[in-house]
């Protein structure tokens, strides 16, 4: 048994590593997209905000999996064929986008409104506003959920499995597949994904006490 | 009416402002001028208008009709006729040269005593880290925190960040300073620190417009007084004919009494 888990390890280390690219790719991705929308749902024109909030709510009514599968099945019909791994990617994307919106606005509607005032009264531009008071201050507030929603994305990233994806999941079910040894292999991937994860949290606590400029 | 404006060139020329929250007119035809080295007091009830007047100055608030210039210089509109709003780059530049200070302080918490005054030397007025940082130094010198220059406002009392929030200000050379109920939020015993910063500033020759319920303070310190009741201005004087027990005009006297009978 422990030979056949052995001999399997460099398929699974394959697994994994696609594991930590999608996942990659969806958190960086979906910050940039979540970040920049979300900015635009707080301080956009109002057609903006109308068509962020209702992509935002859609996105988020819909299960991932559901979401997935719409992309990768569903687009072809209007002539949008995705390779699987970037179908997935993307619907993983969307769903971790409208997540990054909600926490960006929440956070940037946590700071009181007296330091827009305040910035304003000194001469600074909505730019410079923004860059020097308020995201410095929002940027508290949005770490915890965030992180929260880096975590959930390593786990999310399993799904890709469904699309036929070797993952760590689907190297995983692909060894148990030949072995039959479904309960040790199991835990090694619980193991991996735990580990990936704890180290992602103690990373944002240090990252966090780093940032915490009020004494609560 | 011009004649008279260019007989005596006011640096805050406000004329005939008006605004309204939806069915509630909070300005009324507001007209009033505050010359280079004076220093304004405006008392009113709560809900006069006095804080959304102080607010309009500086374009926090925005107006329906009149005008408010600044050196001559119309403040949040491109011209006194129209109503096209300045350009977000105009307006900040606009709100640089007046200065505004807090009710609730408003300092940045992410950043030290020092700071706070040097972000806006640095980002609008264009200084270097180390000028920001000896400008900074010399105004906390002035209001008396020389030694918290390295201080988050959260480790400073209401009466320091206060002291912060009026060294933030006029690091920036402005023209005008607001002051909105400055010492409103703090403890009493606090009080006095923060006003002997502004009489500091006032023997200055700051030009200073304020909203005060600091009667004592306002007797004091003012050049004249102006009494705002129902969105418009009710009296205009100086401080002892403003103040004083027997004025003929039945709001003020009213409010004189009723802020008298709570106050002491």
């Amino acid at each position: 048994m422990a030979s056949q888990i052995l001999y399997a390890l460099p398929f699974l280390a394959k697994g994994f590593a696609v594991t930590l690219w999608v996942s990659l790719l969806v958190v960086t991705l979906s910050l940039v997209a979540g970040v920049l929308l979300g900015v635009g749902l707080v301080y956009g024109p109002a057609p903006l905000r109308w068509t962020v909030r209702v992509f935002s709510d859609t996105i988020r009514g819909i299960p991932i999996l559901v979401l997935m599968f719409f992309v990768y099945y569903g687009l072809p019909a209007i002539g949008l064929h995705l390779p699987s791994f970037w179908a997935a990617v993307l619907a993983l994307t969307l769903f971790k986008t409208a997540q990054v919106i909600e926490y960006l606005r929440g956070a940037v509607a946590s700071i009181p409104k007296g330091q827009s005032e305040a910035a304003m009264a000194i001469g600074l531009t909505f730019r410079q506003r923004l860059t020097y008071v308020i995201f410095p201050q929002a940027f508290r507030r949005f770490l915890p959920p965030w992180i929260n929603g880096v975590t959930d994305a390593v786990k999310g990233s399993a799904l890709v499995s469904l699309l036929g994806i070797t993952d760590l999941m689907q190297a995983i079910n692909q060894v148990i597949g030949r072995t039959y040894e479904a309960m040790p292999l199991y835990i090694l991937g619980a193991l991996i994904y735990f580990a990936v994860n704890y180290a992602l949290s103690l990373a944002a606590r240090r990252l966090e006490r780093r940032f915490a400029f009020i004494r609560e | 009416m011009s004649d008279a404006t260019n007989a005596s060139p006011a640096l805050l020329d406000v004329r005939d402002v008006s605004k309204a929250f939806g069915a509630v007119d909070v300005l009324r035809s507001v007209s009033l001028q505050v010359k280079r080295g004076e220093v304004v007091t405006v008392i009113g009830p709560s809900g006069s208008g006095k804080t959304t007047l102080l607010r309009c100055v500086n374009f926090l608030e925005s107006y329906d009709s009149g005008s408010i210039r600044i050196d001559g210089k119309e403040v949040g509109y491109r011209d006194a006729g129209t109503r096209q709003r300045r350009s977000e780059r105009d307006l900040a530049a606009m709100r640089a040269e007046t200065g505004m200070v807090f009710q609730s302080f408003n300092l940045f918490p992410h950043l030290t005593a020092a700071g706070n005054i040097m972000l806006g030397l640095t980002k609008v007025r264009g200084k270097s880290e180390a000028e920001a940082r000896q400008a900074a130094e010399h105004w906390l010198g002035r209001v008396g925190l020389a030694h918290k220059a390295d201080s988050l406002p959260a480790e400073l009392s209401g009466g320091q960040q206060q002291r912060v929030g009026i060294a933030r200000a006029v690091a920036m050379e402005p023209k005008i300073l607001l002051l909105d109920e400055i010492t409103s939020a703090l403890d009493p015993e606090l009080v006095g620190e923060v006003l002997a910063v502004v009489r500091n500033l006032a023997e200055d020759g700051m030009t200073m417009l304020m909203v005060t319920h600091e009667m004592a303070f306002a007797r004091d310190a003012s050049s004249r007084i102006v009494f705002m009741a129902d969105g418009g201005v009710s009296a205009v004087g100086p401080p002892k004919e403003i103040l004083a027990a027997e004025t003929s005009n039945e709001r003020l006297r009213a409010f004189l009494a009723r802020f008298r009978a709570s106050h002491f």
